[in-house]
């Protein structure tokens, strides 16, 4: 430091102390600055992290929830829940999905049709959808799949929920089925969206559609500690799912399997209605189909046998069947002619036989029966069925009248409200209503026809119990259901029913006619129907007084019969099957207290009273032996 | 500020006495710290690999440090342009013949331990360009002359690391080097036309650069651009700084390094596992204690009779302090990913090494600050 001088040296060290204190100010700045980011990421926005820290570490594993149970009335399990199996798989968690499909495709045996399937599917999905490799594994193939899983990564064995109907088709219209949820149900329903997972089962049809949000249940949580690789490192949390809620509904199973093999070989409908409480005791359509083919998901050919299968077993016929109610009408049309005062039950009218038909402005209105009844009463004429009778009553009752009580009495409406989204309306028809639905003014020969329940009537069998057992309650309303009410009092429910003839306020089961007197009538008319000679359905009688009943037939013409057949006069066996008359049967008892009513339909069956009464008396037995039994458990709270 | 006197040699215990006991703790305590953070990072291995070899290192390299500084800052001044040539030697052998991981060759395998001699660069460059401007007077800082050595001392270190390929190193190796000609006097100008011309060749530079490198720039730029590919890390690091919180998360509890989201975590990430783990609490006070040991070292600059000394403390406290902030803005997701370790902090022996034989150097001005070289 001698050579340049002191000078120069203290101008360099007062440039480098300069220097160095401006450069100390800019690290100071900086580290002011560090401190700040530190405290935004650390302080302010602490709660984001630590979610997004949490979001890294913790997996969900939803599982899928329990689904609640369907009881009969007496509590027996009806769709109960059975563990299933399953093997899934995500394309996008998975490193090399041929080789573990490859893998996967040794242990347990699949053939190469199953191979391309899955690869079909997963051509057609988005990768992060989960693919099914399997929907029904062995419990032996399952454990073998767990053994085997530390080398197979991606895939995932899930045990899930699946439903077991232990009665096969007895209830496949009433319960529906339950399938793997689809697009549509998700999208359709925010709960099934919200509970979702892979092989989740939905309710398809039926009171498992409707009750979906109370079977359902909730998810069992569990919540996994990953690492940065998907590893499991340890379990946290488990949080229990609730098992839906189980629902008991009315019907005994019991009677229902019976109203099954009763149809087995036919096509039709059978519905049983306490005439009291409005419960549903039974209800079946044939033919039916099995639930429990659902529970793997259907194979397409079944399913497309199902739906060529012109007997319909995808249609619960009971409530969505639309069909002309022929003669069972006939105690609803006289039931009108009496209230409105029109005719005298005394009124004669001579039913001359096909010879001498009615006419009517040049159009001839037959009786069924060929040689004619002669002259016939209100009361006869329901007893034998009298076309001609009840083609002048309803002459004189005229159509709006008619509508007017039908409707009173539950035709043309929806019976079951609140439970099954596929009932049909059907169609009871007033002048005004061919004016709005078809445009035309209404002719007196359709009144005519209309009298002997064909032509636009159409009815549900459903529709028609509900008719019979305000009929047979004497006149009152009631409330059809299919979830029993354990609150409902038969005796309370009676005493109104006694009672409520002269009261100006509306009671909860009011009177729907004008005259009591005129139901008993009607009533009286239907047991000789059945219990005395000459009666339509007098070959199915039971004298026994505990099983007495009284009934209506009704035989519907699906096509109008020409002149050249009536001629003909064929046997049943001569007719092609789908121009064949549906065979109906009305009927409520015990008589001398009646309880139950129901509608036995027999599609292309023929008569009423060689096909339907028939079962109607088989089914009356089993119906009131079962009743005690009934009763026992409606009187008793404590049970289910 | 009490030092022996050049007149005559003083005991080994005088020395002793002399020696920065502020910065030896400091730099103690800061090792203490990175075992515990590396031995944090282990846990999840179930092997302590990087925790006793990061504790190794910094026992031996603690000795040497203190073993170098009691070694006459005269010899370093003398030893200095060796010292570089030596370094640069290595250089170009760790470039053309030197190990490659990951498609960068920066290692010598010396069996004992991997050297990356441009970590050691970093030093020397401080210490040759000290060296240089000890004699060079303020006003002819400025002149052609004395401008073209440095800036090509400066330039063939840059330019060989930079094809290695090694961007966060050479960036380093540049800025400590334009610390040390920043405090010798250049005209301000001279930086501002470079930097000027660096943007202008932007472009090109950007065409050179390997696909990797353009990635993290532009994943620098926005890291939800490729939350899964590049913009990885930086995500990940936010999220484990932010989601320590106030205090932490507690030593050994941070999810986001012991569930292994955390990239790097021995080396670039140090900070941020410790950041998860101790909060913003944790992270100010190892602020503070790198701002203590930066601060001691600017007072033995200050206090240093020869120019050789002071230009290099000066300069290696900036340079220490651009390795901190770089380190720290990078994993902040405030600067792009480049790769620069945090001094003492990460693991990796080289860094460490360099950074002791500064701080030895740095000791060594404190015993021999009334030195005076000529």
């Amino acid at each position: 430091m001698i050579g340049d001088g002191i000078g120069s040296n203290i101008k360099k060290s007062k440039l480098i102390n300069r220097r160095m204190f401006i450069a100390s100010t800019a690290k100071a700045v900086v580290f002011f600055g560090i401190i700040g980011r530190l405290f935004y990421l650390q302080v302010e926005q602490n709660k984001k992290y630590l979610t997004l820290s949490d979001k890294n570490r913790i997996r969900e594993n939803k599982l899928p929830p329990v689904r609640g149970e369907f009881r009969d009335y007496f509590g027996k399990t009806i769709a109960g829940n059975l563990d299933v199996y399953e093997l899934h798989v995500i394309p996008e968690q998975v490193e090399d999905f041929r080789v573990l499909i490859t893998r996967v495709k040794q242990i347990l045996n699949l053939s190469d049709k199953n191979i391309d399937n899955i690869y079909k599917i997963k051509n057609n999905q988005k990768p992060w959808e989960t693919i099914i490799i399997s929907d029904n594994l062995s419990w032996n193939e399952f454990s073998k799949i767990n053994y085997y899983l530390y080398d197979l990564p991606g895939l995932k064995p899930v045990i899930t929920v699946g439903r077991n109907y232990p009665f096969n088709e007895s209830y496949s219209h009433v319960l529906g089925y339950v399938a793997y949820a689809s697009q549509n149900d998700l999208s359709s329903n925010e709960i099934i969206n919200d509970r979702h997972v892979p092989g989740l089962r939905v309710g398809k049809n039926g009171l498992e559609k409707t009750f979906e949000a109370e079977l359902i249940g909730t998810n069992t949580i569990q919540r996994f500690e990953v690492n940065a690789y998907g590893k499991r490192i340890n379990q946290l949390e488990v949080q229990n799912g609730d098992k839906g809620n189980s629902l008991r509904i009315s019907i005994d199973t019991e009677i229902q399997n019976y109203t099954s093999e009763l149809l087995r070989y036919e096509a039709g409908s059978i519905s049983i209605m306490d005439i009291y409480t409005g419960e549903i005791v039974a209800m079946n359509s044939s033919p039916s189909f099995n639930p429990n083919d659902f529970l793997y998901g259907i194979g397409s050919k079944k399913w497309k046998d199902l739906n060529s299968n012109p007997s319909k077993p995808l249609i619960n016929k009971t409530i969505s069947g639309l069909y002309s109610p022929g003669s069972t009408i006939k105690p609803i049309v006289a039931l009108s002619a009496l209230e409105n005062n029109i005719i005298s039950p005394d009124l004669k009218v001579n039913c001359k036989g096909h010879k001498n038909p009615l006419e009517l402005y040049g159009s001839k209105y037959h009786c069924w029966k060929k040689k004619g009844h002669g002259y016939m009463t209100l009361s006869n004429a329901i007893k034998q069925s009298c076309d001609t009778y009840f083609y002048e009553v309803s002459r004189l009752l005229g159509v709006d009248r008619l509508n007017q009580t039908a409707r009173k009495f539950g035709l043309g409406n929806i019976v079951l409200k609140d439970f099954f989204d596929n009932e049909k309306k059907g169609v009871v028809p007033s002048t005004k209503w061919k004016k709005e639905a078809i445009g035309q003014n209404w002719y007196l020969g359709e009144t005519l026809i209309t009298g002997i329940g064909q032509g636009y009537i159409q009815t549900t069998p459903l529709q028609l119990t509900l008719m019979t057992a305000q009929l047979a309650n004497g006149g009152n309303k009631i409330y059809p259901t299919i979830i029993p009410d354990s609150n409902k009092n038969i005796e309370l429910i009676k005493n109104q029913m006694e009672n409520n003839e002269n009261l100006s306020f509306p009671e909860d089961y009011y009177s729907l006619v004008r005259n009591k007197e005129n139901v008993k009538f009607v009533l009286d008319a239907m047991f000789r129907s059945t219990n005395e000679i000459y009666g339509t359905s007098y070959s199915s009688r039971i004298e026994d007084p505990k099983y007495q009943f009284a009934g209506k037939t009704g035989t519907a013409q699906v096509k109008r019969i020409t002149e050249a057949e009536r001629e003909l006069d064929l046997k049943l066996e001569q007719i092609p099957y789908k121009e064949r008359d549906h065979a109906w049967y009305i009927a409520f008892g015990p008589y001398k207290n009646p309880r139950y009513a129901l509608t036995v339909l027999v599609e292309h069956g023929g008569s009423g009273s060689s096909v339907a009464a028939p079962i109607a008396k088989k089914l009356f037995k089993k119906i009131i032996d079962r009743h005690e039994e009934r009763e026992k458990i409606r009187t008793n709270d404590k049970l289910i | 500020m009490k030092s022996y006197s050049t007149f005559g040699e003083t005991s080994f215990l005088q020395k002793v006495r002399y020696l920065d006991f502020y910065l030896l703790i400091s730099i103690m305590l800061l090792g203490v710290i990175s075992i515990l953070a590396m031995y944090s990072t282990d846990i999840s291995d179930g092997n302590f690999y990087h925790s006793f070899n990061h504790a190794i290192r910094f026992g031996v390299f603690f000795v040497f440090m203190v073993i170098l500084s009691f070694v006459n800052i005269k010899y370093y001044f003398s030893l200095s342009f060796p010292f570089y040539v030596l370094v640069l030697i290595l250089l170009v052998a760790a470039t053309f013949f030197g190990t490659a991981v990951s498609g960068s060759q920066r290692w010598i395998n010396l069996y004992f331990l991997n050297l990356q001699p441009s970590e050691l660069m970093k030093i020397a460059i401080i210490v040759f360009l000290a060296r240089y401007y000890h004699r060079v007077q303020p006003d002819a800082v400025n002149t052609i002359k004395k401008f073209i050595i440095p800036f090509v001392i400066l330039i063939i270190p840059i330019l060989l690391v930079l094809s290695q390929p090694d961007l966060g190193t050479s960036v380093l190796i540049a800025l400590s080097g334009i610390a040390v000609i920043w405090l010798a006097g250049i005209n301000i100008k001279y930086i501002v036309y470079s930097f000027l011309a660096l943007v202008i060749s932007f472009p090109f530079v950007i065409s050179m650069l390997k696909p990797y490198q353009k990635l993290r720039i532009l994943t620098f730029i926005n890291p939800d651009r490729d939350p899964l590919g590049a913009g990885y890390q930086i995500i990940q690091s936010k999220i484990a700084v932010g989601s320590g919180g106030l205090t932490g998360k507690g030593f050994l509890k941070g999810t986001q390094g012991y569930l292994d989201f955390l990239p790097e975590k021995h080396t670039d990430f140090i900070f941020t596992l410790f950041s998860e783990e101790f909060g913003f609490v944790g992270s100010v006070l190892l602020l503070i204690l790198y701002v203590i040991i930066i601060f001691r070292i600017l007072i033995i600059g200050s206090n240093s009779r020869n120019y050789f000394g002071k230009f290099f403390c000066y300069g290696f406290g900036i340079s220490i302090f651009f390795y901190i902030s770089v380190n720290m803005l990078m994993v902040l997701g405030m600067l792009p990913i480049v790769g620069s370790p945090l001094p003492i902090m990460s693991y990796g022996g080289s860094s460490m090494l360099s950074v002791m034989i500064a701080l030895g150097i740095v000791m060594s001005t404190r015993i021999y600050s009334r030195e005076i070289i000529n």
